[in-house]
Protein backbone atom coordinates (compact mmCIF):
# COMPACT_ATOMS: atom_id res chain seq x y z
CA UNK A 1 0.00 0.00 0.00
CA UNK A 2 1.31 2.95 -1.15
CA UNK A 3 2.09 5.39 2.21
CA UNK A 4 0.82 8.45 1.28
CA UNK A 5 -2.60 6.89 0.41
CA UNK A 6 -3.01 5.98 3.64
CA UNK A 7 -2.08 9.30 5.40
CA UNK A 8 -4.25 11.71 7.38
CA UNK A 9 -3.81 14.37 9.74
CA UNK A 10 -4.44 12.81 12.92
CA UNK A 11 -5.89 9.03 14.04
CA UNK A 12 -7.52 8.68 17.28
CA UNK A 13 -7.52 5.41 18.82
CA UNK A 14 -10.10 4.43 20.88
CA UNK A 15 -14.03 5.98 20.27
CA UNK A 16 -14.88 6.77 24.08
CA UNK A 17 -15.86 9.94 25.09
CA UNK A 18 -12.13 10.67 24.82
CA UNK A 19 -11.37 9.45 21.44
CA UNK A 20 -14.57 11.47 20.10
CA UNK A 21 -14.19 14.53 21.62
CA UNK A 22 -10.68 15.15 20.68
CA UNK A 23 -11.92 13.65 16.80
CA UNK A 24 -14.74 15.71 16.68
CA UNK A 25 -12.74 18.96 17.61
CA UNK A 26 -10.21 18.10 15.16
CA UNK A 27 -12.70 17.43 12.72
CA UNK A 28 -14.75 20.57 13.23
CA UNK A 29 -10.91 22.49 12.08
CA UNK A 30 -11.33 21.19 8.45
CA UNK A 31 -8.54 18.76 9.40
CA UNK A 32 -8.51 14.81 8.24
CA UNK A 33 -9.11 12.54 11.02
CA UNK A 34 -9.93 9.00 11.47
CA UNK A 35 -11.02 7.78 14.39
CA UNK A 36 -10.50 3.75 15.20
CA UNK A 37 -12.27 1.87 17.32
CA UNK A 38 -11.83 -2.11 18.56
CA UNK A 39 -15.30 -2.66 19.20
CA UNK A 40 -18.45 -3.44 16.74
CA UNK A 41 -19.36 0.08 18.01
CA UNK A 42 -18.70 2.74 20.51
CA UNK A 43 -19.74 2.17 23.79
CA UNK A 44 -19.92 -1.47 23.14
CA UNK A 45 -16.29 -2.43 25.22
CA UNK A 46 -17.29 0.16 27.35
CA UNK A 47 -18.67 0.16 30.97
CA UNK A 48 -19.20 3.21 33.31
CA UNK A 49 -21.84 3.64 36.69
CA UNK A 50 -22.92 5.48 34.92
CA UNK A 51 -23.89 9.28 34.55
CA UNK A 52 -22.37 11.45 32.20
CA UNK A 53 -22.57 15.45 33.14
CA UNK A 54 -24.06 18.05 31.56
CA UNK A 55 -21.80 21.07 31.41
CA UNK A 56 -18.69 19.33 30.18
CA UNK A 57 -20.94 17.43 27.50
CA UNK A 58 -22.13 21.00 26.35
CA UNK A 59 -18.46 22.01 25.47
CA UNK A 60 -18.37 19.01 23.24
CA UNK A 61 -22.03 18.75 21.67
CA UNK A 62 -23.33 21.70 22.67
CA UNK A 63 -26.23 20.68 22.05
CA UNK A 64 -26.66 17.23 23.07
CA UNK A 65 -29.78 17.10 25.26
CA UNK A 66 -31.93 17.87 22.51
CA UNK A 67 -30.93 14.47 20.79
CA UNK A 68 -28.63 12.45 22.07
CA UNK A 69 -29.94 9.03 23.99
CA UNK A 70 -30.47 10.05 27.86
CA UNK A 71 -31.80 7.76 30.35
CA UNK A 72 -32.83 10.08 33.10
CA UNK A 73 -31.75 13.58 34.64
CA UNK A 74 -30.30 13.17 37.95
CA UNK A 75 -32.22 15.09 40.88
CA UNK A 76 -31.10 13.19 43.87
CA UNK A 77 -27.75 11.55 45.40
CA UNK A 78 -27.63 9.16 48.01
CA UNK A 79 -25.01 8.40 50.05
CA UNK A 80 -25.79 4.88 51.54
CA UNK A 81 -23.26 3.51 54.72
CA UNK A 82 -23.86 -0.01 54.88
CA UNK A 83 -23.79 -2.04 58.16
CA UNK A 84 -23.38 -5.78 58.35
CA UNK A 85 -27.66 -5.61 58.90
CA UNK A 86 -28.32 -1.76 59.10
CA UNK A 87 -27.31 1.70 57.05
CA UNK A 88 -27.12 5.30 56.91
CA UNK A 89 -28.40 7.43 54.52
CA UNK A 90 -27.76 10.87 53.57
CA UNK A 91 -29.40 12.03 50.72
CA UNK A 92 -29.46 15.32 48.56
CA UNK A 93 -32.48 16.15 46.46
CA UNK A 94 -32.31 18.96 44.21
CA UNK A 95 -34.66 19.52 40.50
CA UNK A 96 -31.62 21.51 38.93
CA UNK A 97 -33.25 23.83 36.03
CA UNK A 98 -29.62 23.17 34.16
CA UNK A 99 -29.34 19.38 35.04
CA UNK A 100 -25.70 18.13 36.30
CA UNK A 101 -25.76 14.91 35.01
CA UNK A 102 -27.70 12.46 33.29
CA UNK A 103 -27.75 8.32 33.75
CA UNK A 104 -26.67 7.33 30.03
CA UNK A 105 -26.01 4.01 28.91
CA UNK A 106 -22.49 3.50 27.07
CA UNK A 107 -23.04 1.39 24.37
CA UNK A 108 -26.14 4.03 23.23
CA UNK A 109 -24.71 7.80 24.09
CA UNK A 110 -20.94 7.00 22.79
CA UNK A 111 -22.79 5.19 19.88
CA UNK A 112 -24.52 8.39 19.27
CA UNK A 113 -21.43 10.82 19.69
CA UNK A 114 -19.55 8.92 17.07
CA UNK A 115 -22.53 9.43 14.57
CA UNK A 116 -22.43 13.35 15.37
CA UNK A 117 -19.11 13.02 15.01
CA UNK A 118 -18.99 11.36 11.41
CA UNK A 119 -21.86 13.74 10.31
CA UNK A 120 -19.12 16.68 10.79
CA UNK A 121 -16.34 15.28 9.15
CA UNK A 122 -14.99 12.58 12.11
CA UNK A 123 -13.89 9.29 9.74
CA UNK A 124 -14.86 5.87 12.06
CA UNK A 125 -13.44 2.73 11.23
CA UNK A 126 -15.08 -0.06 13.79
CA UNK A 127 -14.26 -3.27 14.60
CA UNK A 128 -10.84 -2.61 14.15
CA UNK A 129 -7.19 -3.07 16.59
CA UNK A 130 -4.59 -0.92 16.66
CA UNK A 131 -1.67 -3.08 17.67
CA UNK A 132 1.20 -1.40 17.57
CA UNK A 133 2.48 2.65 17.02
CA UNK A 134 4.48 3.34 13.94
CA UNK A 135 7.46 4.77 15.28
CA UNK A 136 10.34 6.54 13.23
CA UNK A 137 12.89 8.54 14.56
CA UNK A 138 11.68 8.88 18.26
CA UNK A 139 8.12 10.39 16.45
CA UNK A 140 5.03 8.67 16.28
CA UNK A 141 4.26 8.71 12.70
CA UNK A 142 1.17 6.22 12.46
CA UNK A 143 -0.35 2.63 13.34
CA UNK A 144 -0.18 -0.71 12.93
CA UNK A 145 -3.87 -2.78 12.52
CA UNK A 146 -4.64 -6.47 12.04
CA UNK A 147 -5.08 -5.55 8.30
CA UNK A 148 -2.79 -2.52 7.44
CA UNK A 149 -0.99 0.39 8.26
CA UNK A 150 -2.35 3.76 8.63
CA UNK A 151 0.27 6.33 8.35
CA UNK A 152 -0.96 10.34 9.83
CA UNK A 153 0.97 13.85 11.90
CA UNK A 154 -0.41 13.36 15.14
CA UNK A 155 -1.96 10.08 16.99
CA UNK A 156 -4.13 10.35 20.12
CA UNK A 157 -4.31 7.53 22.11
CA UNK A 158 -7.65 7.33 24.10
CA UNK A 159 -7.36 3.32 24.04
CA UNK A 160 -8.82 3.11 27.86
CA UNK A 161 -7.23 1.76 30.92
CA UNK A 162 -5.52 -0.81 29.81
CA UNK A 163 -3.80 1.50 27.01
CA UNK A 164 -1.33 -0.99 25.71
CA UNK A 165 0.28 1.68 22.88
CA UNK A 166 1.12 4.12 25.60
CA UNK A 167 3.18 1.25 27.35
CA UNK A 168 4.42 0.21 24.25
CA UNK A 169 6.32 3.74 23.60
CA UNK A 170 7.47 4.18 27.10
CA UNK A 171 4.72 6.86 28.03
CA UNK A 172 3.89 4.84 31.16
CA UNK A 173 5.06 2.08 32.77
CA UNK A 174 2.99 -1.12 34.14
CA UNK A 175 -0.33 -0.53 36.01
CA UNK A 176 -0.32 -2.86 39.95
CA UNK A 177 -3.29 -3.63 41.49
CA UNK A 178 -2.90 -0.34 43.82
CA UNK A 179 -3.47 1.53 40.66
CA UNK A 180 -6.69 0.28 39.41
CA UNK A 181 -10.29 -0.79 40.80
CA UNK A 182 -12.33 -3.85 39.33
CA UNK A 183 -15.65 -2.97 38.48
CA UNK A 184 -18.69 -5.53 37.90
CA UNK A 185 -22.10 -4.07 37.52
CA UNK A 186 -25.85 -5.95 36.43
CA UNK A 187 -27.98 -4.17 34.90
CA UNK A 188 -31.68 -4.78 36.03
CA UNK A 189 -34.78 -4.46 33.89
CA UNK A 190 -37.68 -2.90 35.98
CA UNK A 191 -41.00 -1.06 34.46
CA UNK A 192 -40.84 2.76 34.82
CA UNK A 193 -43.43 3.10 37.48
CA UNK A 194 -41.65 0.73 39.84
CA UNK A 195 -38.66 2.59 39.56
CA UNK A 196 -40.38 5.65 40.19
CA UNK A 197 -41.73 4.42 43.30
CA UNK A 198 -38.89 2.84 44.77
CA UNK A 199 -36.68 5.73 43.56
CA UNK A 200 -39.07 8.73 44.71
CA UNK A 201 -38.56 10.40 41.98
CA UNK A 202 -40.93 11.44 38.74
CA UNK A 203 -40.88 10.23 35.02
CA UNK A 204 -37.26 10.69 33.90
CA UNK A 205 -35.76 11.90 37.02
CA UNK A 206 -33.32 9.80 38.24
CA UNK A 207 -31.33 9.21 41.41
CA UNK A 208 -27.71 7.77 42.16
CA UNK A 209 -26.85 5.59 44.94
CA UNK A 210 -23.28 5.95 46.34
CA UNK A 211 -22.58 2.92 48.33
CA UNK A 212 -20.05 2.58 51.36
CA UNK A 213 -19.35 -0.40 53.45
CA UNK A 214 -21.76 -3.66 53.12
CA UNK A 215 -19.04 -6.34 51.95
CA UNK A 216 -16.96 -3.66 51.26
CA UNK A 217 -16.37 -2.96 54.41
CA UNK A 218 -12.58 -2.25 55.47
CA UNK A 219 -11.48 -2.13 51.94
CA UNK A 220 -11.08 0.33 49.30
CA UNK A 221 -14.20 -0.17 47.68
CA UNK A 222 -17.76 1.73 46.85
CA UNK A 223 -20.90 0.56 45.12
CA UNK A 224 -23.14 2.14 43.27
CA UNK A 225 -26.67 1.86 41.71
CA UNK A 226 -27.83 4.39 38.89
CA UNK A 227 -31.59 4.46 37.33
CA UNK A 228 -31.84 4.40 34.13
CA UNK A 229 -35.29 4.66 31.85
CA UNK A 230 -36.06 1.30 31.88
CA UNK A 231 -33.82 -0.13 34.25
CA UNK A 232 -31.22 0.17 37.29
CA UNK A 233 -27.74 -0.29 37.57
CA UNK A 234 -25.91 -1.48 40.69
CA UNK A 235 -22.46 -2.55 40.72
CA UNK A 236 -19.22 -1.91 42.55
CA UNK A 237 -15.74 -1.22 42.55
CA UNK A 238 -12.67 -2.84 44.50
CA UNK A 239 -9.13 -2.21 44.08
CA UNK A 240 -7.94 -4.86 42.47
CA UNK A 241 -4.75 -4.98 45.17
CA UNK A 242 -7.65 -5.14 48.04
CA UNK A 243 -9.51 -8.31 45.93
CA UNK A 244 -5.92 -10.06 45.57
CA UNK A 245 -4.99 -10.00 49.13
CA UNK A 246 -8.51 -11.06 50.65
CA UNK A 247 -8.88 -13.22 47.38
CA UNK A 248 -12.29 -11.88 46.66
CA UNK A 249 -14.42 -13.20 43.55
CA UNK A 250 -15.81 -9.78 42.97
CA UNK A 251 -19.37 -11.07 41.24
CA UNK A 252 -19.61 -12.89 45.03
CA UNK A 253 -19.31 -9.12 46.48
CA UNK A 254 -22.05 -7.92 43.89
CA UNK A 255 -24.45 -10.95 45.22
CA UNK A 256 -24.14 -9.43 48.70
CA UNK A 257 -24.28 -5.81 48.15
CA UNK A 258 -27.73 -6.56 46.51
CA UNK A 259 -28.80 -9.05 49.19
CA UNK A 260 -28.11 -6.32 51.48
CA UNK A 261 -31.71 -4.89 52.98
CA UNK A 262 -30.65 -1.75 52.39
CA UNK A 263 -30.29 -2.34 48.73
CA UNK A 264 -32.52 -5.66 48.30
CA UNK A 265 -36.08 -3.86 47.69
CA UNK A 266 -34.96 -1.98 45.29
CA UNK A 267 -34.18 -4.09 42.65
CA UNK A 268 -36.52 -6.91 44.03
CA UNK A 269 -38.12 -9.25 40.62
CA UNK A 270 -35.69 -6.90 38.33
CA UNK A 271 -34.79 -9.20 35.63
CA UNK A 272 -30.53 -9.06 35.02
CA UNK A 273 -30.35 -7.64 31.34
CA UNK A 274 -27.00 -7.75 31.54
CA UNK A 275 -23.23 -8.34 33.69
CA UNK A 276 -20.27 -6.51 32.76
CA UNK A 277 -16.78 -5.84 33.91
CA UNK A 278 -14.49 -3.12 33.72
CA UNK A 279 -11.08 -1.33 35.38
CA UNK A 280 -10.93 1.88 36.56
CA UNK A 281 -8.05 3.98 37.04
CA UNK A 282 -7.61 4.30 40.68
CA UNK A 283 -3.77 5.79 40.97
CA UNK A 284 -5.02 9.64 40.41
CA UNK A 285 -2.24 12.24 40.12
CA UNK A 286 1.07 10.14 41.00
CA UNK A 287 0.02 7.34 37.72
CA UNK A 288 -0.84 9.90 34.92
CA UNK A 289 1.60 9.22 32.61
CA UNK A 290 3.64 11.19 30.38
CA UNK A 291 0.55 12.30 28.21
CA UNK A 292 2.71 13.81 25.28
CA UNK A 293 5.47 13.00 22.75
CA UNK A 294 6.95 13.81 19.26
CA UNK A 295 3.67 13.00 17.32
CA UNK A 296 1.60 11.40 19.94
CA UNK A 297 -0.68 13.08 23.33
CA UNK A 298 -2.39 10.59 25.40
CA UNK A 299 -5.71 11.62 26.75
CA UNK A 300 -9.06 9.96 29.13
CA UNK A 301 -8.66 6.83 30.75
CA UNK A 302 -5.17 6.13 28.96
CA UNK A 303 -3.65 9.13 30.88
CA UNK A 304 -5.40 7.83 34.43
CA UNK A 305 -7.62 11.07 34.04
CA UNK A 306 -10.15 9.78 36.90
CA UNK A 307 -11.50 12.04 40.18
CA UNK A 308 -12.46 8.83 42.17
CA UNK A 309 -13.71 11.01 45.19
CA UNK A 310 -16.29 12.71 42.75
CA UNK A 311 -17.32 9.54 40.56
CA UNK A 312 -15.90 11.56 37.74
CA UNK A 313 -14.09 10.54 34.67
CA UNK A 314 -16.14 10.48 31.46
CA UNK A 315 -15.91 14.33 31.97
CA UNK A 316 -12.47 14.69 32.28
CA UNK A 317 -11.98 12.39 29.47
CA UNK A 318 -14.13 14.54 26.91
CA UNK A 319 -12.08 17.61 28.22
CA UNK A 320 -9.14 16.05 28.05
CA UNK A 321 -9.52 14.72 24.23
CA UNK A 322 -11.04 18.27 23.73
CA UNK A 323 -8.19 19.68 24.71
CA UNK A 324 -5.68 17.43 22.84
CA UNK A 325 -7.96 18.50 19.80
CA UNK A 326 -7.23 21.39 19.87
CA UNK A 327 -3.61 21.10 20.39
CA UNK A 328 -3.19 18.73 16.86
CA UNK A 329 -5.86 21.70 15.16
CA UNK A 330 -2.66 24.25 16.41
CA UNK A 331 0.20 21.83 15.95
CA UNK A 332 -1.18 20.79 12.46
CA UNK A 333 -1.82 24.98 11.23
CA UNK A 334 1.93 25.50 11.98
CA UNK A 335 3.39 21.76 10.50
CA UNK A 336 5.33 20.99 13.93
CA UNK A 337 4.30 18.28 15.51
CA UNK A 338 7.79 17.76 17.45
CA UNK A 339 7.46 17.10 21.53
CA UNK A 340 7.84 20.47 22.23
CA UNK A 341 4.56 21.37 19.96
CA UNK A 342 2.60 18.93 21.64
CA UNK A 343 3.60 20.00 25.24
CA UNK A 344 1.00 22.64 25.02
CA UNK A 345 -1.42 20.01 25.98
CA UNK A 346 0.41 19.15 29.10
CA UNK A 347 0.24 23.38 29.91
CA UNK A 348 -3.47 23.12 28.78
CA UNK A 349 -4.46 20.37 31.08
CA UNK A 350 -2.18 21.75 34.14
CA UNK A 351 -4.16 25.07 33.27
CA UNK A 352 -8.10 23.29 33.64
CA UNK A 353 -9.69 21.52 36.36
CA UNK A 354 -8.32 18.17 35.04
CA UNK A 355 -4.34 18.20 36.87
CA UNK A 356 -5.82 20.84 39.71
CA UNK A 357 -8.40 18.28 40.57
CA UNK A 358 -5.83 15.81 40.15
CA UNK A 359 -3.23 17.41 42.30
CA UNK A 360 -5.85 18.31 45.12
CA UNK A 361 -6.33 14.88 46.01
CA UNK A 362 -2.79 13.06 45.31
CA UNK A 363 -2.43 11.87 48.59
CA UNK A 364 -6.05 10.67 49.09
CA UNK A 365 -6.30 7.11 47.44
CA UNK A 366 -2.62 6.41 49.08
CA UNK A 367 -4.13 8.16 52.76
CA UNK A 368 -7.25 6.54 53.18
CA UNK A 369 -5.42 2.84 51.88
CA UNK A 370 -2.60 2.96 54.69
CA UNK A 371 -5.64 3.27 57.10
CA UNK A 372 -8.60 1.53 55.05
CA UNK A 373 -9.65 -0.92 57.37
CA UNK A 374 -10.25 2.05 60.01
CA UNK A 375 -11.63 5.08 57.86
CA UNK A 376 -13.87 2.08 55.33
CA UNK A 377 -14.78 -0.50 57.90
CA UNK A 378 -14.16 0.55 61.59
CA UNK A 379 -15.63 4.11 61.73
CA UNK A 380 -18.21 4.09 58.99
CA UNK A 381 -20.03 1.17 61.34
CA UNK A 382 -19.53 3.11 64.19
CA UNK A 383 -22.06 5.71 62.63
CA UNK A 384 -24.34 2.53 61.84
CA UNK A 385 -24.09 1.93 65.78
CA UNK A 386 -24.19 5.68 67.06
CA UNK A 387 -27.83 5.81 64.89
CA UNK A 388 -28.90 2.27 66.64
CA UNK A 389 -28.07 3.60 70.28
CA UNK A 390 -30.00 6.94 69.43
CA UNK A 391 -32.54 5.50 68.32
CA UNK A 392 -33.37 2.92 70.94
CA UNK A 393 -36.06 2.97 73.18
CA UNK A 394 -34.87 0.69 75.75
CA UNK A 395 -35.25 2.06 79.58
CA UNK A 396 -32.11 2.53 79.60
CA UNK A 397 -30.95 6.21 80.45
CA UNK A 398 -29.58 8.51 77.72
CA UNK A 399 -26.66 9.55 79.30
CA UNK A 400 -25.59 6.10 80.37
CA UNK A 401 -26.07 5.48 75.95
CA UNK A 402 -23.61 8.21 75.52
CA UNK A 403 -21.00 7.35 77.90
CA UNK A 404 -20.80 3.93 76.67
CA UNK A 405 -20.67 4.55 73.36
CA UNK A 406 -18.22 7.26 73.92
CA UNK A 407 -16.30 4.28 76.02
CA UNK A 408 -16.21 1.57 73.10
CA UNK A 409 -13.84 3.92 71.67
CA UNK A 410 -10.94 4.19 73.63
CA UNK A 411 -11.45 0.10 74.63
CA UNK A 412 -11.89 -1.01 71.54
CA UNK A 413 -9.14 1.04 70.12
CA UNK A 414 -5.71 1.76 71.97
CA UNK A 415 -5.05 5.66 72.52
CA UNK A 416 -2.01 5.31 70.15
CA UNK A 417 -4.50 4.13 67.04
CA UNK A 418 -6.75 6.72 68.04
CA UNK A 419 -4.29 9.53 67.47
CA UNK A 420 -2.62 8.12 64.94
CA UNK A 421 -6.41 7.87 62.98
CA UNK A 422 -6.86 11.69 64.02
CA UNK A 423 -3.49 12.40 62.61
CA UNK A 424 -4.12 10.64 59.21
CA UNK A 425 -7.62 12.48 58.78
CA UNK A 426 -6.11 15.96 59.91
CA UNK A 427 -2.86 15.19 57.21
CA UNK A 428 -5.45 14.27 54.61
CA UNK A 429 -7.95 17.03 55.11
CA UNK A 430 -4.66 19.28 55.11
CA UNK A 431 -3.23 18.03 51.64
CA UNK A 432 -6.48 18.77 50.23
CA UNK A 433 -7.14 21.76 51.18
CA UNK A 434 -3.85 23.59 51.87
CA UNK A 435 -1.22 21.59 49.96
CA UNK B 1 -28.50 -15.96 43.79
CA UNK B 2 -27.72 -15.98 40.61
CA UNK B 3 -24.68 -17.46 40.13
CA UNK B 4 -21.51 -16.25 37.57
CA UNK B 5 -23.04 -18.82 34.97
CA UNK B 6 -26.36 -17.18 35.20
CA UNK B 7 -24.47 -13.78 34.47
CA UNK B 8 -22.63 -14.44 31.82
CA UNK B 9 -25.43 -16.21 29.80
CA UNK B 10 -26.60 -12.27 29.72
CA UNK B 11 -23.28 -11.36 27.94
CA UNK B 12 -23.33 -11.08 23.89
CA UNK B 13 -20.28 -12.66 22.91
CA UNK B 14 -18.52 -12.66 18.92
CA UNK B 15 -15.56 -15.86 19.91
CA UNK B 16 -13.30 -15.94 18.00
CA UNK B 17 -11.09 -19.50 16.89
CA UNK B 18 -7.89 -19.02 19.13
CA UNK B 19 -7.26 -17.35 22.46
CA UNK B 20 -6.55 -13.38 23.25
CA UNK B 21 -4.76 -14.79 26.10
CA UNK B 22 -1.89 -16.70 26.74
CA UNK B 23 -0.72 -18.26 30.07
CA UNK B 24 2.76 -19.46 30.14
CA UNK B 25 1.80 -22.91 31.68
CA UNK B 26 5.04 -23.36 33.00
CA UNK B 27 4.48 -19.75 35.46
CA UNK B 28 1.30 -21.48 36.12
CA UNK B 29 2.44 -24.72 37.64
CA UNK B 30 4.56 -22.96 40.45
CA UNK B 31 2.54 -19.96 40.78
CA UNK B 32 0.93 -20.30 44.29
CA UNK B 33 -1.70 -17.96 44.61
CA UNK B 34 -3.06 -18.21 40.78
CA UNK B 35 -5.12 -15.44 41.34
CA UNK B 36 -6.54 -15.18 38.28
CA UNK B 37 -8.49 -18.14 39.16
CA UNK B 38 -10.53 -15.69 41.84
CA UNK B 39 -10.68 -12.68 40.59
CA UNK B 40 -11.76 -12.74 37.82
CA UNK B 41 -15.09 -11.54 36.74
CA UNK B 42 -15.73 -14.04 34.04
CA UNK B 43 -14.36 -17.03 35.96
CA UNK B 44 -12.31 -17.05 32.59
CA UNK B 45 -9.47 -19.10 34.44
CA UNK B 46 -10.00 -22.52 36.09
CA UNK B 47 -7.10 -24.49 37.42
CA UNK B 48 -6.96 -28.28 36.40
CA UNK B 49 -5.14 -30.29 38.77
CA UNK B 50 -4.72 -33.53 37.34
CA UNK B 51 -3.03 -31.66 33.49
CA UNK B 52 -1.40 -29.38 36.26
CA UNK B 53 -3.10 -27.23 33.63
CA UNK B 54 -4.36 -23.79 33.36
CA UNK B 55 -7.88 -23.82 31.24
CA UNK B 56 -8.94 -20.43 29.72
CA UNK B 57 -11.93 -19.77 28.83
CA UNK B 58 -11.31 -17.27 26.68
CA UNK B 59 -14.60 -17.17 25.49
CA UNK B 60 -16.13 -15.83 28.45
CA UNK B 61 -13.34 -12.79 28.60
CA UNK B 62 -14.75 -9.62 29.16
CA UNK B 63 -11.60 -7.53 28.45
CA UNK B 64 -10.81 -6.14 31.55
CA UNK B 65 -7.30 -6.66 31.73
CA UNK B 66 -7.60 -7.53 35.47
CA UNK B 67 -5.89 -10.71 35.14
CA UNK B 68 -3.07 -8.89 33.25
CA UNK B 69 -2.72 -6.60 36.10
CA UNK B 70 -2.84 -9.27 38.49
CA UNK B 71 -0.82 -11.69 37.33
CA UNK B 72 1.73 -12.63 40.41
CA UNK B 73 4.93 -13.72 37.42
CA UNK B 74 3.84 -11.02 35.10
CA UNK B 75 3.49 -13.81 32.22
CA UNK B 76 -0.02 -13.63 31.20
CA UNK B 77 0.25 -12.96 27.76
CA UNK B 78 -2.77 -10.37 27.42
CA UNK B 79 -4.01 -8.98 24.20
CA UNK B 80 -7.56 -7.57 22.79
CA UNK B 81 -9.67 -9.97 20.43
CA UNK B 82 -9.59 -9.37 17.18
CA UNK B 83 -11.24 -6.04 15.49
CA UNK B 84 -14.90 -7.77 15.11
CA UNK B 85 -14.81 -10.29 18.35
CA UNK B 86 -14.76 -10.73 21.94
CA UNK B 87 -17.46 -8.73 24.02
CA UNK B 88 -20.54 -5.95 22.96
CA UNK B 89 -22.10 -4.68 26.02
CA UNK B 90 -25.22 -3.07 25.36
CA UNK B 91 -26.05 -1.75 28.61
CA UNK B 92 -22.50 -0.84 29.61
Amino acid sequence: MDREENKVDVIVVGGGPAGISCAVTIARAGKQVVLIERGKFSGSKNVFGGAIYAQPTREVFPDFEKTAPIERKTVEHKYALLGKDDATVISYKKKHEDAVSYSVIRGKFDRWMAEEASKEGVVIVEETVVRELIVENGCVKGVKTELEDYYCDIVVLADGVNSLLAKQIGLRGDLTPHDVALSVKEVIKLPPEIINERFNVNSDEGCIYEIFGGPMLGMLGLGFMYTNKESVSIGLGITLSDLIEKSLRPYELLDKLKEHPQIAPLIKDGELLEYSAHLIPEGGFKKVPIVFGAGVMVCGDAASFVNNLHWEGTNLAMVSGKLAGETAVIALGKGDFSEHALSRYQQELEDSFIMKDLRTYKDLMSGISERASEFLGYYPQKINSFFEMFTSVDSVPKRKKYKDFIKVFFTERNISELFKDIWSAVKLLWSILVK
Amino acid sequence: MSDIEDKLYTVKYTPDTTSHLQPVQECCRICKSKICTVICPAKVYEWDENNRKLIVNYENCLECGACRIACESCSLGWEYPRGNKGVTFKQG
